[in-house]
């Protein structure tokens, strides 16, 4: 008798607790998977809930700043943030079928630039922000608003300007007895590699083949793009072939080699970085935070200095990635998200808090001679690195080109970093035949 | 009149078998249905869909993509058939054999595996076939003096990886269904051919295979069909849809690319459609062979 209440007992209380998994999940608002959390950064009870979603957690925290200081100005629009971080493939792919369907969605999210003319194609489930990026577009990069426009509509809040730079590993080129600061050409880049190689045995830098950074900068330096005027696809340019050739050559010569991960920027290469098995990676400035982030044994030997090029007197940087935050058609309080979106990412208050909180350079580019706000010795990105970015970013700030985001761009990236960089660099085949390869399969896929 | 109704021997047998239609209506019907629809549509976010005709199956023909993505699913199909139908077989008479030691410790840990998530397995695998000296393959390898491997950067080495994933896996699973059909033989055959003098060999071929038919051929047919349709280890082990030249693309990962991640949704159902039609042919000349279709006697 006393067994059998003690199996009822234990049944009611499995009931009870399936019924409180049920709830937790039934009362989500978004129905996505994902780290969620709620911000309310000091907001009153008659404050409008948005959901936002992103795929970088730091943007999470970015907007909990910004949230506190848009309460605090406006009593009677208080907003609470529902933010949800996924995985980058996941969430551009939920926030693409939730926008399809015309449910699910949130009311803002962050876009990738790679991912951004998808989301352009047809009619744009996405709010246009023109009038509110009015008060603010006289202090902005015009260039950055343009990769998130279409027919004259900007529909993407930019976040930085993303130019790129070379991250030196001091410790290794003292070893080998390299000053990065003399290099200038890809020549003086070669001769200091093939000396780091020979005296320590590591790499000065990367052969990327998931990733089409390098590629970029090579493009850039030429004034060159993926497309042409028109935004046809020109991968088997001449100065595709020639940018991809000085990489080759490097890499025959052991000063750069293929990495684990195809590029900086994944969790396999953060390793090989940390080690120490590579000396340079060259990479948008936004790189800065997985080094304070995921390579702290480098804490203080990483020096930042503008980026190799072919000949003297060529661009020594272009604008890398980048994330457009956006209104969704759907949003509950379009206007409201809006105007919170503009102030949060385009004033001059959210430029400088881009810089404190994220690192990325921010696209108000009076910010970068805020000596007291790029200098500040509290900034973690300040005390990480040898020397300070903005010194850098200010000596090639007129030099930064741009690579055009055109309906093109997702099918040219995924066709160079899944198949072109790796028959490159992986299995040496012929670099004119395999840009015309790549040409073709684009036209293709395009069709 | 709810009794009659309910006792009624004419309704009662549709009463029961209406769930399973009308989820089979629901969930199968009609999506196959518009998908049928949708492969001759060009659609575009936002706008209405548009119809294009045949032009999304003449520009599949044509996309070299797509035919990589399809070879990749053939071999990999026909590489689990040859590897997930013989080796559980063996396994299964071997543990069934009742001087085998330690039965049920070998029967679970082989099924153990099954239960693990396919998203967890891949990880797990994704960073044992790693590429740098320390990741375990490779410094297994170096035991033996082998330089690094680049696994998952190379076609063979890369389905290496694949199949491994895929055998570790199933193997559990389609030994169970080869011990359920072993325990379905009598006794009585094996005793008559050890008095006969048969040899152990002799009883498998003769007795053991042929009794064990209709689990093979049912094992061979999900197989078919799961090995086509094969996506989630494949998107586990490159961390991703994009693996380098495309050498773990299957069929299904080409239709989520297109689809999901290309918002090109019509393209995305004809890939689907092909595939259906693939799985089914193959299917049908498998089980028409096998004389599932033959009368019986």
């Amino acid at each position: 008798m006393i067994k059998k209440g003690f199996i009822v007992l234990t049944l009611c209380a499995l009931l009870l607790a399936l019924a409180g998994c049920g709830k937790s999940t039934s009362s989500s608002a978004t129905g996505a998977a994902g780290e969620k959390s709620v911000i309310d950064a000091g907001a009153g009870e008659n404050a409008t809930e948005l959901s936002y979603w992103t795929f970088v957690e730091l943007h999470g925290k970015f907007f909990e700043d910004m949230l506190a200081k848009w309460n605090e100005k406006n009593p009677d629009r208080q907003i609470k943030l529902n933010v949800t971080v996924m995985p980058y493939d996941d969430m551009h792919n939920k926030l693409s079928i939730a926008l399809q369907t015309g449910t699910g969605a949130p009311d803002i999210a962050d876009i990738e630039i790679g991912k951004f003319p998808d989301f352009l194609k047809g009619t744009p489930q996405l709010e246009s922000l023109n009038d509110v990026i009015e008060p603010y577009k006289d202090t902005i990069v015009p260039s950055q608003l343009d990769l998130y426009s279409k027919d004259g509509q900007v529909y993407g809040a930019t976040t930085h300007v993303g130019a790129s730079v070379a991250f030196y590993n001091t410790e290794i080129l003292d070893e080998a007895g390299v000053d990065y600061k003399t290099i200038e050409t890809w020549d003086d880049f070669k001769k200091a590699g093939m000396q780091v190689y020979e005296k320590t045995g590591k790499y000065m830098g990367t052969a990327d083949t998931s990733a089409n950074w390098q590629t970029s900068m090579m493009l850039a330096q030429q004034k060159s793009d993926y497309t042409d005027a028109s935004g046809k696809p020109q991968i088997n340019s001449p100065e595709m072939l020639k940018g991809l050739t000085v990489l080759k050559d490097l890499q025959d010569n052991n000063v750069i080699a293929t990495i684990a991960g195809g590029q900086p920027d994944t969790e396999e290469a953060y390793g090989e970085f940390n080690s120490g098995n590579y000396a340079t990676a060259f990479m948008p400035l936004w790189e800065m935070s997985r080094y304070t982030n995921y390579m702290p044994d480098l804490k203080g030997k990483i020096a930042i200095g503008p980026i190799p090029v072919i000949e003297k007197g060529m661009p020594r940087s272009y604008g890398g990635g980048g994330t457009g935050t956006v209104v969704t058609k759907t949003a509950k309080d379009v206007q409201l998200a809006k105007e919170f979106v503009a102030y949060a990412k385009l004033s001059e208050e959210g430029n400088i808090a881009i810089w404190d909180t994220l690192g990325f350079d921010p696209v108000n580019m009076a910010v970068w001679d805020m000596e007291d706000v790029t200098h500040n010795p509290d900034n973690e990105f300040v005390q990480y690195f040898e020397n300070n970015p903005f010194d850098v970013l200010n000596e090639i700030k007129d030099e930064i080109q741009l690579i055009k985001s055109t309906e093109a761009s997702p099918t040219i990236n995924n066709v160079l970093n899944t198949v072109t960089l790796n028959e490159i660099f992986e299995d040496g085949k012929d670099i004119k035949q395999a840009l015309d390869d790549a040409q073709a399969q684009v036209e293709q896929d395009l069709q | 009149m709810i009794k009659r109704f309910l006792y009624s021997q004419k309704v009662a047998p549709y009463v029961f078998v209406l769930p399973f239609v009308l989820v089979f209506l629901v969930f199968w019907i009609y999506p196959l249905g518009s998908s049928v629809t949708m492969s001759f549509q060009k659609i575009t976010l936002g706008q209405d869909a548009q119809w294009v005709g045949l032009d999304n199956y003449t520009k599949l023909l044509g996309d070299k993509i797509f035919l990589k993505a399809v070879m990749n699913s053939a071999v990999y199909m026909l590489c689990t058939l040859l590897i997930l139908i013989p080796l559980p077989m063996l396994l299964a008479v071997l543990i069934n054999n009742k001087f085998m030691w330690g039965r049920e410790f070998f029967k679970s840990s082989l099924f153990f595996p099954a239960l693990t998530s396919v998203v967890v397995a891949g990880t797990v695998f994704r960073l044992m076939f790693g590429e740098m000296d320390s990741s375990l393959i490779n410094s297994f390898l170096g035991w033996f003096g082998i330089e690094p491997v680049k696994f998952l950067k190379g076609q063979v080495t890369g389905f290496i990886a694949l199949l491994a994933l895929a055998t570790w896996r199933w193997l559990g699973v389609n030994m169970l269904y080869f011990l359920s059909g072993l325990k379905s033989i009598p006794d009585d055959f094996y005793e008559a051919a050890s008095i006969d003098g048969a040899s152990a060999w002799q009883k498998f071929r003769m007795i053991t295979m042929p009794l064990l038919k209709p689990t093979t051929i049912y094992v061979l047919t999900i197989s078919i069909y799961a090995g086509l349709a094969m996506f989630i280890e494949s998107l586990m082990l490159w961390n991703g849809n994009n693996s380098p030249k495309n050498i773990g693309l299957t069929i299904v990962g080409y239709l989520y690319r297109q689809g999901i991640e290309k918002s090109n949704l019509g393209y995305a159902a004809a890939v689907g459609i092909v595939l259906l039609v693939l799985a089914m042919t193959i299917n049908m000349i498998q089980l028409a062979f096998s004389g599932l279709f033959k009368k019986e006697d």
